[in-house]
């Protein structure tokens, strides 16, 4: 027996400040992102997975960036100029007590990170991938130090998900239970005072929690004295995002990926195209609107194994079963526990990319057919407020 | 029952031996929801990966622990890779194989040995 994926041995790892309550649990601990994270609990993936969907779970992704965007003039619209400059989103209509979706664009289009960005009122906050959280506090640093303060911010941050999720975080906080998607808010847990956001990755109803680090581990045991709250780990939380149809920054983005390829461009807003209200100033602008204007040559979409054999990432894909030249790659893959049956997602030719074609994944020397689907594998429940649907 | 330090086990009748994986593999591996076999009449040498044992989260290789030939595979786990978890040294058993050198079975770690390298 051997694991196909031994991690690379890291010399120096840090642990987030709820590490001593992930050992008690009995979680097995690996190396990630420089971190000693949590990737499952004796309850094991699959059942974490099935739990997260039917109740709720706590994932610690305190490994995550938390950044601070301050305007030195006190005006938020300069932070928010600024930052326009580096992501396309619409940050000058972004009310405050909200958050979007965005990502650091780099010069040919390519995605340098994918972030959430908050409106905070008289800052803006960012959350990051914990990969590239140093690379984009250096990014912020060199192009918005004219205007604007940067902080990386040494909080904890807990992610809450699931069906019931509200209820038990509603049990510590009622606040919250009055959110709806994508708003942000400062709530006190515990007399802690924290910053709640309703949004995560797992495709559920939810939240994610910003902590002092110190109170972390008070607060996160609280929230796991509710029984319908079990701790989930890293597997589990990657599985999720699968189902959701929600990228992973190295896996399905990269710095080679544009957003269009990669089917988040309703994340650049009309105001942010060629004929938008705001210049379209960020870098790789003029590749990406291109590419939302003619269609991309490639783009991300959701594949079903037709066996029960997961597709894994790094698979290459073929257009017939006997062609010789692969046409795509797999960038994620594994096993729905919700829908007991492999799924996938991956880059294709536009030209095979529409649903219901048949394409072809080599798996130690098979080739293993597959069906072109819509995303997500499984519907989202957000809970979006009456005048804020996308 | 013999053990190998890839966490298999093995037991004998005649010159057939039945393989699986070790109770403390199904821990280590978590529940799993893809078993590949090899084909009945393939031949294998100690080393070669002999059949592929997926979780949610990975694929892991089973290794044939000795040389032989494939003569029989369990199509229950195939069908249900949870008996794996749940009977890994009963119904959860992958193949068996007719040995090369039935005198190589001795040569394989008896269960004291096994139980001292997983502690």
């Amino acid at each position: 027996m051997s694991d196909a994926s031994h991690p690379d041995p890291a010399p120096v790892l840090n642990r987030t400040p709820l590490y001593a309550l992930h050992v008690a649990r009995g979680a097995r601990i690996v190396p990630y992102a420089g971190y000693e994270m949590p990737v499952q609990y004796p309850l094991g993936v699959l059942k974490e997975h099935l739990h997260t969907r039917a109740a709720a779970g706590l994932f610690d992704v305190s490994h995550m960036g938390q950044i601070v965007v301050r305007p030195r003039s006190g005006q938020i619209a300069d932070a928010a100029l600024a930052l326009e400059r580096l992501v396309p989103a619409d940050l000058l209509n972004l009310k405050p007590g909200r958050q979007c979706y965005s990502f650091f664009t780099n010069g040919t289009g390519g995605i340098l990170d994918d972030l959430m960005i908050a409106h905070r009122g008289d800052h803006v906050l960012l959350v990051v991938n914990s990969n590239c959280k140093a690379e984009d506090a250096a990014h912020l640093a060199v192009n918005l130090s004219g205007t604007c303060e940067v902080e990386p911010l040494d909080r904890a941050l807990i992610a809450l998900q699931g069906p019931k999720a509200e209820t038990a975080l509603a049990r510590l906080a009622p606040a919250c239970a009055s959110m709806h998607f994508m708003d942000v808010r400062d709530i006190d847990i515990l007399g802690v005072p924290c910053v709640v956001t309703r949004s995560g990755y797992t495709g559920e109803d939810g939240f994610e929690i910003s902590i002092p680090a110190d109170h972390a581990s008070a607060i996160a045991a609280a929230l796991l004295e509710d029984p319908n709250v079990q701790p989930i780990g890293l597997g589990a939380r990657d599985s999720l995002r699968l189902e959701a149809g929600l990228c992973l920054y190295g896996a399905d983005l990269d710095e080679t990926t544009t957003p269009v390829e990669a089917g988040i461009a309703w994340a650049v807003p009309r105001t942010r195209r060629a004929e938008g209200e705001h210049p379209a100033e960020f870098p790789g602008a003029r590749i990406i609107l291109d590419q939302i204007a003619r269609g991309p040559e490639r783009c991300r979409v959701g594949l079903l194994p037709e066996g029960r054999a997961p597709v894994r990432a790094g698979a290459d894909l073929y257009p017939t079963e006997d062609s010789q030249r692969a046409v795509g790659t797999v960038t994620s893959g594994g096993f729905s526990p919700t829908l007991d049956r492999p799924v996938a997602m991956g880059y294709v030719p536009s030209s095979l990319a529409a649903t219901g074609t048949r394409i072809f994944a080599e798996i130690r020397g098979k080739r293993l057919p597959m069906t072109v689907t819509p995303l997500p594998f499984v519907a989202t429940r957000f809970k979006r407020g009456p005048s804020r649907q996308p | 029952m013999k053990f190998t330090d890839e966490h298999e086990w093995l037991t004998l009748e005649g010159d057939v031996a039945t393989v699986g994986i070790t109770e403390h593999a199904t821990t280590q591996l978590g529940d799993l929801v893809f078993v590949d076999l090899p084909k009945v009449g393939t031949t294998v040498k100690k080393g070669d990966g002999a059949a592929v044992v997926e979780s949610v989260k990975a694929a892991s290789d089973v290794f044939a622990p000795i040389d032989g030939e494939v003569v029989e595979i369990n199509e229950a786990v195939v069908k249900d890779p949870a008996l794996v978890n749940t009977d890994p040294l009963g119904k959860g058993w992958l193949y068996r194989m007719r040995l090369a050198n039935v005198a190589d079975f001795d040569g394989l770690m008896d269960e004291v040995a096994y139980k001292a390298l997983v502690g």
